[in-house]
């Protein structure tokens, strides 16, 4: 195992909390954008929020983990990359903090000025960060031009070439579909929510679908005349091709269910086609391969990587085993009804409150009987 | 003005608005967790609207520090990459270790607990939010480690190929002598921090006679808390100027703007200073105080500005290793004098609750008290501030201490306009979001504590939006 080093482990690590990010937080950008499409009413908006409440911001932490991750790890990646993506790394940032904010406040009062206020922050706050990540992966890949010293000699128009931007029009549809696919998932089964992501998702599959292909198969071609097509073995971007076609197909059968899987699957293998692309290069420069940011010219030191790999070890089961278990404690459909006005009777709220409250409170006879 | 000053003014006022809701969610999440347990223990009623009140403040404050918490993290490679280059290996692994340990925690399950009232079994549910605390204490242990690394660098070498830090020993950092003062300190504030919130909302009602006996209860937890930190705080932060005498002799001196080295140096009280001159053109002070105050003894040598900056020059070459002595002497100033009024007054209410006359309005001295309270609360909050200006400023021209200067940080291929148009743009939207926030607690606290009738409302919404969030 030559190949094996801190480094490389590290590399991994890094794919494997992005990949996270963008699998998780992909929905729920999605469901975010589609606030604004599949939704008639406020009810409708409330219905698909919450069905990303309880772990959106679980979500967000992957990246935050990336980002300390890359960091620790590769500490000249980090400085390269955040300081060289300024402005997108800017807006990723207002659309993050207006958005998260936006889902605490938006229910805070029922004035239709306010809420419209916060669907915009939603909205926008997802769709940004849905383009601009596809945008900054596109360019890390590509190419930006990086000097002498490792300097960032662009501007914000060198970031904003053809590959780039339709980089960031796939993950924007990717996320969308996969969020259509989350919603028709955890809105009412039959309901209208659900309704609209199915037939959304009918046409839009297709689009991602096209959409992935074009994508990869223009990395590809990058990559061969930049003469470094990395490590991919090819089976890793056929199968995201695939798993972008199945999609559509399985939307149509109405496998929602599977269709979410192969939504997941084709973002997860898109990003690892994207990170196996670029072994063992962390930023690729235009202007010349000597100056590429590799994993061995910007390595932390040994100490500083096993460090990090022991916790990663330990603590990264244990995170991944709490998040599945909050996924699963929130395994239901979030319906119409349940964040509607009551419709229960009286005597049947008081009859359902009895219950709660004899459950709630085992073996406490403190309170009169 | 260059692109350095906008980063610097970026990253104060950046930072200082963070930790506006950081030390918040720290000093609120065991009170909400207390207020709950309580209920599932005794299921009293009172104890269920106050978890449920205190929660949705909570959540409101919570919200702003997540958000404004991943700009910090994105700012140190955006507007200071060489700084990131040269510290990363020391510095990034608590990043990483906030979010794996901390973040994911927190968040996970805060989620459980806003959306678990009738998911999960009463115990179970509580236990979410102590693990919240738990997330809150981690993150700050954590963050607090990097930035006593840059206070007080320890366990690194300096990589003679690239001129990088490289850790040496991890267990130093994380047990940097800084770090155990500046952890205390900062858990102590932030405790202090939600106790004055929480105090100063009870007295708000106790002083209308407004839901006397939920507000009573949460009055007495809070004082009880108020008073053990607050003083907790300046026990701490005595020791920490002590460790400065060794760690950081000149952001010690400019806190006291004393200027040449002295034996039985007096605590400065009030100066006006010259700082070209290099001296106090007026000041009144208590002879032997800081002397006492540093080293414990009455005729104890504390290391004066003047000498220090001739030291650095000899040790460092040429250059000004004055940190802003104005900035750094008033900031140490507002902190201790907000921090005596606070333990004053959380000395007046803990002797109050003891007599049982907490709540009382009949009394004119109880009355002046609850009515000073919601004032209060700004107390902390300007005491926080001002004490991290003292550790930042006070460092200046460091970025690390004697290792990098703050000048050499900053990013070289960020240009000025970049910088103006995101601290323009953070700036905007800040102060909106400022607003919101504090209409929103208004509001909160207008509607008051839950009451049982609207949690037949509540009950219904409790699957999706408890606390009628989202």
């Amino acid at each position: 195992m030559d190949w094996f080093n801190l480094e490389t482990l590290w590399f991994g690590l890094i794919a494997v909390l992005f990949i996270g990010y963008f699998v998780l937080e992909g929905f729920d950008f999605g469901v975010g954008v589609l606030t604004r499409w599949l939704s008639r009413d406020d009810t409708d908006r409330r219905v698909m929020i919450n069905t990303i409440g309880p772990v959106w911001d679980g979500n967000e932490v992957w990246v935050i983990t990336a980002g300390g991750a890359m960091f620790a790890a590769f500490p000249l990646w980090y400085a390269i990359v955040f300081s060289s993506f300024y402005l997108p790394l800017f807006l990723i940032l207002l659309g993050l903090i207006v958005r998260g904010v936006a889902f605490e406040f938006r229910g805070k009062r029922s004035d239709t000025r306010w809420r419209w206020w916060w669907d915009q922050a939603i909205f926008w706050g997802s769709l940004l960060p849905a383009v601009l990540w596809g945008v900054a992966f596109a360019n890390i890949v590509r190419g930006i031009p990086i000097g002498e010293d490792f300097l960032f000699e662009g501007n914000l128009l060198d970031l904003l070439h053809p590959y780039a931007l339709f980089g960031g029009l796939a993950t924007l549809s990717l996320f969308t579909l996969h969020g259509a696919m989350y919603l028709a998932l955890k809105s009412e089964d039959g309901g209208d929510v659900q309704q609209r992501a199915h037939t959304l998702a009918l046409w839009l599959g297709f689009v991602v679908a096209a959409g992935v292909i074009v994508f990869l198969g223009w990395t590809y071609l990058n990559a061969v005349s930049l003469g470094d097509t990395g490590v991919v073995p090819g089976i890793i971007p056929v199968s995201a091709m695939l798993a972008a076609v199945a999609a559509p197909l399985l939307i149509r059968e109405k496998l929602h269910g599977w269709a979410f899987v192969a939504t997941t699957a084709t973002i997860a293998l898109v990003t690892l086609t994207l990170f196996l692309n670029l072994y063992p290069r962390l930023l690729v420069s235009s202007i010349d391969p000597s100056f590429d940011i590799t994993i061995h010219n910007a390595k932390a030191s040994d100490l500083t990587l096993t460090i990090m790999s022991w916790a990663a070890l330990v603590f990264l089961p244990i995170v991944l085993a709490y998040q599945s278990w909050s996924y699963w404690v929130f395994r239901h459909r979030v319906s119409r009804a349940s964040v509607e006005a009551p419709t229960e009777t009286p005597m049947q709220v008081l009859e359902r409150r009895r219950a709660i409250a004899d459950q709630r409170r085992p073996g406490t006879d403190a309170e009169g009987s | 003005m260059e692109a350095l000053e906008f980063a610097r003014i970026q990253f104060g006022s950046t930072t200082i608005y963070h930790f506006l809701f950081v030390p918040l969610s720290i000093g609120l999440a065991p009170l909400v967790a207390v207020f709950h347990t309580q209920y599932v223990r005794t299921g009293q009623e009172r104890y269920r609207r106050l978890a449920k009140f205190w929660g949705k403040i909570f959540l409101i404050i919570f919200a702003m520090g997540v958000v404004t918490g991943i700009v910090q993290e994105f700012q140190f490679g955006m507007n200071w990459s060489d700084y990131s280059w040269f510290v990363g290996d020391i510095f990034g692994a608590p990043l990483a270790l906030e979010g794996l340990l901390a973040f994911f925690l927190e968040s996970t399950f805060l989620g459980l607990w806003i959306f678990g009232w009738d998911r999960l079994p009463p115990k179970l549910h509580a236990a979410t939010m102590w693990l919240v605390v738990l997330g809150t204490h981690v993150s700050a242990y954590f963050i607090l480690a990097a930035n006593s690394w840059m206070q007080h660098p320890v366990g690194y070498t300096i990589d003679a190929e690239t001129g990088q830090a490289r850790l040496d020993d991890f267990l130093a950092v994380l047990s940097n002598p800084y770090l155990v003062g500046q952890f205390s300190h900062t858990i102590l504030a932030s405790w202090t921090t939600g106790a004055f919130l929480v105090l100063g909302i009870s007295a708000y009602y106790l002083f209308r006679q407004r839901e006397v006996e939920v507000f009573t209860s949460s009055a007495r937890v809070a004082v009880t808390i108020a008073v053990l930190s607050s003083i907790g705080v300046a026990f701490v932060g005595h020791d920490q100027a002590q460790h400065l005498t060794d760690a950081q002799p000149m952001k010690l001196a400019a806190a006291e703007a004393l200027w040449d080295t002295e034996e039985g140096a007096a605590l400065s009280l009030f100066a006006v200073g010259d700082v070209d001159a290099g001296r106090n053109v007026i000041d009144i002070g208590l002879p032997q105080g800081l002397s006492i105050l540093a080293t414990n003894e009455l005729d104890g040598e504390v290391q004066g500005l003047n000498d220090l900056q001739a030291a650095y020059e000899e040790e460092f070459g040429a250059g000004d290793y004055l940190p802003p002595v104005g900035v750094t002497y008033w900031s140490f100033r507002i902190m201790v004098g907000a921090g005596m009024l606070m333990i004053a007054l959380a000395l007046f209410g803990v002797v109050s609750s003891v007599r049982g006359r907490i709540a009382d309005t009949t009394s004119r001295l109880n009355r002046w008290w609850l009515w000073s309270l919601p004032f209060a609360i700004a107390l902390p909050f300007l005491a926080n501030t001002a004490g991290w200006i003292l550790t930042e400023m006070g460092r200046q021209p460091w970025v690390v201490y004697g290792v990098l200067r703050t000048s050499d940080g900053v990013s070289p291929s960020v240009s000025t306009w970049e910088v103006v148009l995101t601290l323009g743009g953070f700036t905007a939207i800040y102060l909106v979001l400022l607003a919101v926030t504090i209409g929103l607690i208004r509001k909160q606290v207008r509607t008051g504590p839950p009451e049982e009738s609207d949690e037949e409302v509540d009950e219904d919404h409790r699957t999706i939006a408890p606390l009628g969030a989202y």
